[in-house]
């Protein structure tokens, strides 16, 4: 590839000319000179390396010491600051021991020892022939001892047997690692008809007059406590509640589902199942802090931004004749995060 | 230093114990091969070893752990000295972190260091992989090693998910509970893979106990035994080494192991477990007290995940929720299964499978030690880094809700660009790093063909103006000339010579197809025959010649002047 313009010089196509003959390829010129060290020339440097390395040592063992020392002097006590001053302390100490020993080898190896490179040859990875004839001879050698070459029951006996005896401890623990696997849990909730709305975590119930417009409040079901299960419950029937001015509702999931502008929708996202907790008042948007699906609770809880897809589920609620909010019935649909059966 | 004639008493103890070993292992032979092995310096060869200790400060770490972490989801009340939660309701996990926390000495600051350790571990993995990606040191004979590094990645992920999920606070249970919602939406078994991974209903009682024997018993173990088959690999291959003067394919330059590399790795890892123990010391790391225990109903916004999982959280957020689609009953959750399974399975695939692929497209059978100067490779590079642009877009998408509240912008707006950024981003920056990888290449052929500017401006009797260009001396030379020039795939006709279609020809005809795109655009290492007419052309250019004239020295800053003669042509595609 040659695209110089044309000489202009006497002389230049005899040097082209001679370029012809050069290699196709630069030469590996060999080794660079090595540059002595100024330890390598001057005895003083050197010394004073010597006398670095042993003063890195040296912070070592006294940052093992002061360690040991900081371990019986600063309990970590029962206050925050005593906890810090105990962490930094010990951790300090620890760190100068850890680092007074590497700092001390590297630069001993750095500047003291001998920093003359090597060179090693390297053979191909592949085996030459010969052995890879005789490896392939020894095989040959081994299956013919073996005598498995006429022996098609024998073989094929012997790859069920290898292949099946998995199975009991396969089976054993599939049958056993999801406990009951009845997935048919996952579509209902504890609320029913006439579970009291409580307050979270206490477990209060909640008046309808109590609960003012433009407050949220998060719910569980009364009797939480006493279910065997309670986080497994608990996670899935949290519920917002929320007041609005019943002339802003547009549209509700059900009719006659709210209370006099109290709605009652579930907690859980609907998309991989975070708590949706940031309530908006002025907008009357839901956001869930995980990924940003935003709910419009004044339209039926319909999904406006993010990646969620379906509304969160609407609890119809009603009061009873204590004037204490209720569930109508347990949700209409799964809470939640989608599933391949959800709707089956 | 002791004579021959009177060996010191511990030379006799050192030659008994060694004889002693010998006889019984034959040690003699293995000590003789592998003490002075000799390794090639450099400091980007010191990642691999970053990764290396900080995974033996998490074992050390991490066994000081277990004797005080109890892997339990049984109900406790809290009593102890942080009072904020004194009475409180909580697993015996948190309640055992609370005590490991405050009460065990020097307990937090192993927490701390276990997890600093952990995350960077996870950080000099991904940075020893780039490292190896960019300088094609995953080449033939090491691409199985390089699947090996790419496994101890992905275990590495799954080592730190399953023990920060350990502690069961409320920020990991999010977490956890995130999981969920992906394994629900994988496609028919998906139910069942939740119920699988919990024992039942979120969160069940089984779960910390099982993230617990993975997280220090299987994850660790699989961890443990690919690190020797990776070392193993490392001193079988032999390093790599990077071009330069007296390096070749076939030798291997450098200091040997004993004593230098004792010393200097041996060295490394205090300085490593070191570092980590002074971000232990003085940076508070997952202050589980703080956000509390694990309760179905709380969350805190602004919560991120570690930084190696916080790509997969980005997915999740950008993805709009509209892909959710019903087909015959069955739901398919596409806006969770195309980020949290297809993305980092393309991600995580180009990754695993590339050195194949280079490899097929090159037609390349040889053996490689050499590594190659990224700018010599300008596919290969700019593909790593769009790689990484992906990665880091996904990542900034994790975090819009910082971003939106530090810079007070809108969050759908930020979440709309980098929705438009994912799909951009990568190929712009595929484009930027090529012409920058070709611009660097002209760069060192410039250099080669004409020598370092010396801002000397020399004016001839003629009245004709030069600068003196001072020749780089061999060694200069060979580390911008010693690269092979790839081509892109000759293939043969699709006919043979009686007009008989040949077989394998479309499989031959797509493999030019990618060895074109890949090597296409290039500037080749300048040549012999090159530099001489370089340098019969502008032979004034020498000291030499300009001595003879008289001369005039720029001050700095003075137009170069050029006789228009220097600007050889180092195109890319003129060959």
């Amino acid at each position: 590839m040659s695209t110089h313009d044309n000489g202009h010089e006497a002389g230049h196509d005899v040097v082209v000319h001679d370029g012809d003959a050069l290699p196709a390829r630069f030469e590996n010129p060999g080794f660079e000179k090595h540059h002595p060290r100024m330890g390598d020339l001057d005895e003083h440097a050197n010394k004073k390396s010597e006398r670095i390395v042993v003063a890195l040592f040296t912070i070592s063992i006294l940052g093992t010491l002061f360690f040991l020392i900081a371990y019986f002097v600063w309990p970590p006590g029962t206050t925050p600051v005593e906890m810090r001053r105990s962490n930094l302390a010990l951790g300090l100490g620890l760190a100068f021991a850890l680092l007074g020993i590497g700092t001390a080898a590297i630069h001993w190896a750095k500047a003291l020892m001998n920093d003359h490179e090597k060179s090693e040859e390297r053979h191909e990875q592949r085996s030459d022939d010969d052995t890879r004839a005789g490896a392939i001879e020894v095989l040959k050698d081994g299956a013919a001892d073996s005598a498995i070459g006429r022996r098609g029951v024998l073989k094929g006996a012997m790859i069920t047997a290898l292949a099946l005896f998995p199975l009991p401890i396969v089976l054993a623990l599939i049958g056993n690692i999801g406990e009951d696997w009845n997935i048919g849990q996952l579509k209902h909730t504890m609320w029913k008809k006439g579970t009291r709305l409580t307050t979270d975590p206490v477990g209060r119930p909640v008046k309808a007059s109590d609960v003012t417009i433009g407050s949220v409040w998060h719910i569980i079901p009364e009797g939480l406590d006493k279910e065997p299960h309670p986080l497994d419950e608990k996670a899935k029937a949290v519920v917002l509640l929320l007041r609005l001015d019943p002339r802003d509702i547009k549209r509700e999931q059900g009719v006659g589902w709210s209370y006099d502008g109290i709605l009652a929708f579930s907690k859980i996202c609907t998309h991989v199942g975070c708590p949706v907790a940031l309530y908006e008042q002025q907008t009357h948007h839901l956001l869930c802090p995980c990924h940003q699906s935003t709910f419009d609770v004044a339209d039926g809880a319909k999904v406006i931004f993010g990646p969620a897809k379906r509304p969160l589920p609407q609890l119809p609620i009603t009061v009873d004749d204590e004037g204490y909010l209720v569930a109508q019935s347990d949700f209409h649909q799964p809470v939640g995060p989608s599933f391949w059966e959800r709707l089956k | 230093m002791s004579t021959t004639a009177a060996p010191t008493r511990t030379e006799r103890l050192a030659a008994g114990t060694a004889d002693y070993l010998d006889q019984r292992t034959g040690l003699g032979a293995a000590v003789k091969t592998f003490a002075r092995k000799i390794f090639p310096d450099h400091w980007s060869f010191l990642l691999g070893e970053i990764a290396l200790y900080s995974f033996i400060t998490l074992i050390i770490s991490g066994i000081f752990l277990t004797m005080f972490f109890v892997p339990s989801m049984t109900e406790t009340v809290y009593h102890g000295p942080w009072a904020s939660l004194n009475g409180v309701q909580m697993s015996e996990a948190f309640s055992s972190t609370l005590r490991l926390s405050f009460e065990v000495r020097g307990g937090l600051l192993m927490r701390q260091i276990h997890h600093w350790a952990a995350l960077i571990f996870m950080a000099s993995i991904v940075t020893h992989m780039f490292r190896i990606f960019f300088t094609g040191a995953f080449r033939k004979p090491r691409e199985l090693n390089w699947l090996v590094g790419f496994t101890l990645l992905i275990l590495g992920l799954l080592a730190g998910f399953s023990g920060y999920s350990l502690p069961d606070d409320v920020l990991s249970g999010n977490g956890l509970r995130i999981a969920d919602g992906v394994a629900l939406a994988v496609p028919i078994i998906g139910t069942y893979a939740s119920y699988l991974l919990f024992g039942g209903q979120f969160p069940g009682q089984d779960l910390i106990p099982r993230l617990f024997t993975v997280h220090i018993l299987v994850v660790p173990g699989l961890i443990l035994a690919l690190i020797g088959l990776h070392l193993f690999f490392v001193v079988l291959h032999k390093h790599t080494q990077y071009p330069g003067s007296g390096r070749s394919n076939k030798n291997v330059v450098g200091y040997p192991l004993f004593p230098i590399y004792v010393a200097k790795a041996g060295g490394y890892f205090f300085l490593v477990f070191g570092v980590i123990a002074l971000m232990g010391a003085t940076m508070s790391i997952n202050p589980v007290w703080s956000y509390g225990p694990f309760d179905p109903s709380p969350v805190s916004a602004g919560a991120q995940p570690d930084w190696y999982m916080l790509f997969l959280e980005g997915a999740l957020r950008l993805m709009p929720g509209q892909a959710e689609i019903v087909i015959g009953g069955f739901t398919l959750s596409l806006n969770i299964i195309v980020p949290a399974m297809i993305v980092p399975g393309v991600l995580f695939t180009a990754l695993a499978i590339y050195p194949f692929l280079e490899a097929w497209v090159t037609g390349d059978k040889r053996e490689h030690h050499l590594l190659d100067r990224p700018r010599n490779r300008p596919f290969r590079t700019g593909f790593g880094v769009s790689l990484l642009v992906a990665f880091l877009i996904l990542v900034l998408a994790g975090s819009n809700d910082l971003i939106a509240t530090h810079f007070h912008l809108s969050i759908n707006d930020i979440t709309w660009a980098f929705r438009v950024l994912i799909f951009v981003g990568p190929w712009f920056a595929f484009w930027v790093t090529k012409r920058i990888c070709l611009g660097l290449q002209r760069k060192d052929r410039e250099l080669v063909l004409h020598g370092h500017e010396t801002g000397r401006i020399v004016r001839f009797a003629s009245g004709e103006y030069i600068e003196v260009h001072k020749p780089l001396d061999a060694h200069e030379r060979w580390i911008r000339v010693q690269h092979d020039a790839i081509r892109p795939l000759e293939i043969e006709p699709a006919e043979d010579s009686r007009g008989v279609r040949r077989k394998g020809y479309r499989i031959d005809r797509m493999r030019q197809r990618i060895s074109t795109v890949f090597y296409e655009d290039r500037v080749e290492p300048v040549t012999p025959a090159e530099l001489a007419a370089a340098h019969s052309h502008g032979e004034h250019d020498s000291l030499a010649a300009a001595d003879a004239h008289a001369e005039v020295t720029a001050g700095v800053g003075a137009g170069v002047v050029s006789d228009g003669r220097d600007h050889l042509s180092a195109d890319a595609r003129d060959h």
